[in-house]
């Protein structure tokens, strides 16, 4: 029985939805809950980055830029346009899905620092948009978001609803909502690996000419999987969006693309739990990093060299093998 | 018999270097077609020639008529071409059943829809892959290593592990490119045994390799190319009787 489960493909899903819902009941303060569902919002976005850097084997360093994108959008259709927020939600990531496939097909071809230095562009050119427009986006200054709301159901941090008889506050039933995201999230971004599909994907990280040999047509799988993380990220951007009700367009901006990306690296590429771990780490590290606020990009940085050279595989896979090495040597059996 | 491959006047050159020059030939269906000649002959880059990932400085290339100078690797693998490598090319971050799944990647019908949400059609047709990949690991012999990580695996079994990943693509013609380097004396045997099994299937074959032994042995028709150039073509009795080989490769 147990043996079943640690060789199911969904078993950590099952324990990341035990620990997603268990925590409410630990928790009471409502900053803490705020806390908690960004860390949820940022997780969901990075398994989607994930997609791209650890499977892939490509780079993103202006993901940040879809997901500012994501959000801008919803904000704007749905305050300056009164577009029903579900359906600014989907028309976004639409949008934002076929910007990453027109910029993608062209820079997904260059390699290593190029990539890096294309994307980069690509990130820092919707973040200039996004300040320039201070006319829609209220530029520098941020805009405030209207709250999310589903045929005239709405969903907001100071609210009151009940669900099976219990009677929730907003910013739990936020918290619900974003822990759900995340779950799907992470399914969908499993299914896919355990796919065809995925296989093609990763046959592009483990050796491209192999990909080819067999007919992958990699410049198409390449933009495919840039496009999926991008609307992951647009997705998520939204989500975020209406849930702080506030956005500026740091969250479209060079440090906070650096901030994903390390997620990703530090947590453990190509492992979903590992990622989500890291976006919980990076996301807590700056509430124990009080007094060094200007330096949290140069941490971030530090910290991303520091787990490239001592970690390659991440925190997380790093940490279960020496786990199962050590499981396998001291009951002998196969590992 | 018909013409599969047909070489004119092929020339590559890397700056100064001619690699390839002036190559003229044609294999034909169903052959085991064996190019020859010493270390930086020329081999593995007309094979790459051939094979779409380089493109020739002139000259042309078809496969069943067709023209195909400059057509990608990809597009070349849905025309029925596959291949191996001399530096193997094996994604280390996969299962050895994986790789050889990969290899059937263009007989997979699933789309991004089928493939998010699971649903039945790609849980068939999945089963369906992994069953005729386990099939081919057998056929290769290297059945025990369905489970095993690729970065597991001996050298050896890594190079049957190729040509297991080539043949699940069902190929009509297959390039391999020196698959008995490495190998002792009855993985060579094994390997022989394996290529005559693939071109009875009617696979058409075309072989470079340094073992004359299982050069000889086994080729319809043999190439000796020498500094890019073609020095003799001709049946394996033919080439072991040419002075010209003699002079230049056999005998030196
Ligand atoms: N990408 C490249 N760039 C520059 N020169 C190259 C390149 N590929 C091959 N060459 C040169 O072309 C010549 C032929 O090389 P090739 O690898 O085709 O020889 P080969 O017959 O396969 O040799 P071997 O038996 O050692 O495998 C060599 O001089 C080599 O240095
Ligand atoms: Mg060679």
């Amino acid at each position: 029985m147990f043996d079943r489960f640690l060789e199911w493909r969904m078993n950590y899903v099952l324990v990341l939805a035990i620990i997603v819902f268990v925590i409410p009941l630990l928790m009471e303060n409502p900053f803490y809950f705020d806390l908690a569902t960004q860390i949820l919002i940022i997780a969901a976005t990075v398994v989607g980055l994930n997609l791209l850097v650890g499977y892939a084997g490509q780079i993103s360093l202006g993901h940040a830029g879809f997901y500012g994108m994501g959000a801008y959008f919803s904000a704007v259709a749905t305050s300056a346009y009164n577009w029903p927020p579900l359906l600014a939600l989907i028309v976004a990531a639409a949008v934002v899905g076929l910007v990453a496939w027109v910029v993608g097909r062209p820079i997904l071809k260059l390699k290593g620092h190029y990539l890096s230095m294309a994307t980069l562009a690509v990130g820092f050119i919707i973040a200039i948009i996004i300040n320039n427009e201070s006319q829609l986006t209220g530029g520098p200054d941020g805009m405030v978001v209207p709250p999310f709301s589903l045929f005239g159901w709405e969903l907001s941090t100071f609210g009151l609803y009940s669900l099976l008889g219990l009677e929730i506050p907003g910013h739990v039933a936020w918290y619900l909502v974003a822990g759900v995201l995340l779950l799907v999230a992470v399914i969908i971004a499993q299914n896919l690996i355990d796919s065809p599909l995925g296989r093609a994907l990763r046959s592009i990280h483990g050796s491209e000419i192999a990909a080819r040999t067999v007919g992958v047509d990699t410049a198409r799988y390449k933009s495919m999987v840039f496009v999926i993380s991008a609307v992951y990220a647009s997705i998520m951007g939204s989500v975020f969006a209406h849930f702080t009700g506030f956005i500026t367009p740091a969250i479209a901006g060079f440090d906070y693309s650096i901030v994903l990306i390390t997620m990703v690296v530090l947590g453990g590429m190509a492992s979903p739990m590992g990622v989500i771990l890291g976006a919980v780490v990076l996301k807590l590290l700056p509430q124990f990093l009080a007094g060094f606020q200007e330096y949290e990009t140069a941490i971030f940085g530090f910290i991303l060299m520091a787990t490239m050279i001592f970690m390659p595989k991440g925190f997380y896979p790093t940490a279960m093998n020496a786990i199962r090495n050590k499981l396998g040597k001291s009951s002998g059996g196969k590992a | 018999m018909t013409v599969m491959i047909d070489v004119k006047g092929l020339d590559k050159e890397f700056g100064g270097v001619h690699a390839i020059e002036g190559l003229e030939f044609s294999v034909e269906q169903g052959q085991i077609y064996s190019v020859i000649g010493p270390n930086g002959a020329g081999k593995t880059t007309l094979f790459n020639l051939i094979t779409g990932f380089y493109t020739p400085t002139r000259g042309e290339i078809t496969l069943n008529g067709e023209s195909v100078v400059g057509m990608d690797p990809n597009r070349l693998a849905e025309r029925g071409m596959c291949r191996t490598f001399q530096q193997m090319q094996i994604c280390m971050n996969m299962t050895a059943l994986e790789n050889v799944m990969l290899g059937r990647h263009l007989k997979i019908r699933s789309n991004l829809f089928t493939s998010m949400f699971r649903l039945p059609s790609l849980l068939r047709e999945e089963k369906a892959c992994r069953e005729r990949s386990k099939e081919l690991m057998a056929f290769v012999g290297c059945g025990e290593y369905i489970n095993t990580e690729a970065s597991a695996m001996s050298y050896g079994a890594l190079k049957r592990l190729e040509i297991a990943r080539a043949l699940a693509a069902d190929p009509k013609i297959l390039l391999l490119d020196e698959p008995a380097a490495g190998l002792n004396g009855t993985e060579t045997a094994e390997l022989e045994e394996l290529i005559r099994k693939v071109a009875e299937q009617g696979v058409t074959v075309m072989l470079v390799e340094h073992d004359m032994k299982l050069v000889m042995g086994i080729s319809d028709r043999l190439l000796v190319i020498n500094y890019g150039r073609k020095l003799a073509e001709g049946t394996p009795e033919e080439i072991r009787n040419n002075p010209d080989v003699i002079a230049a490769y056999l005998g030196g």
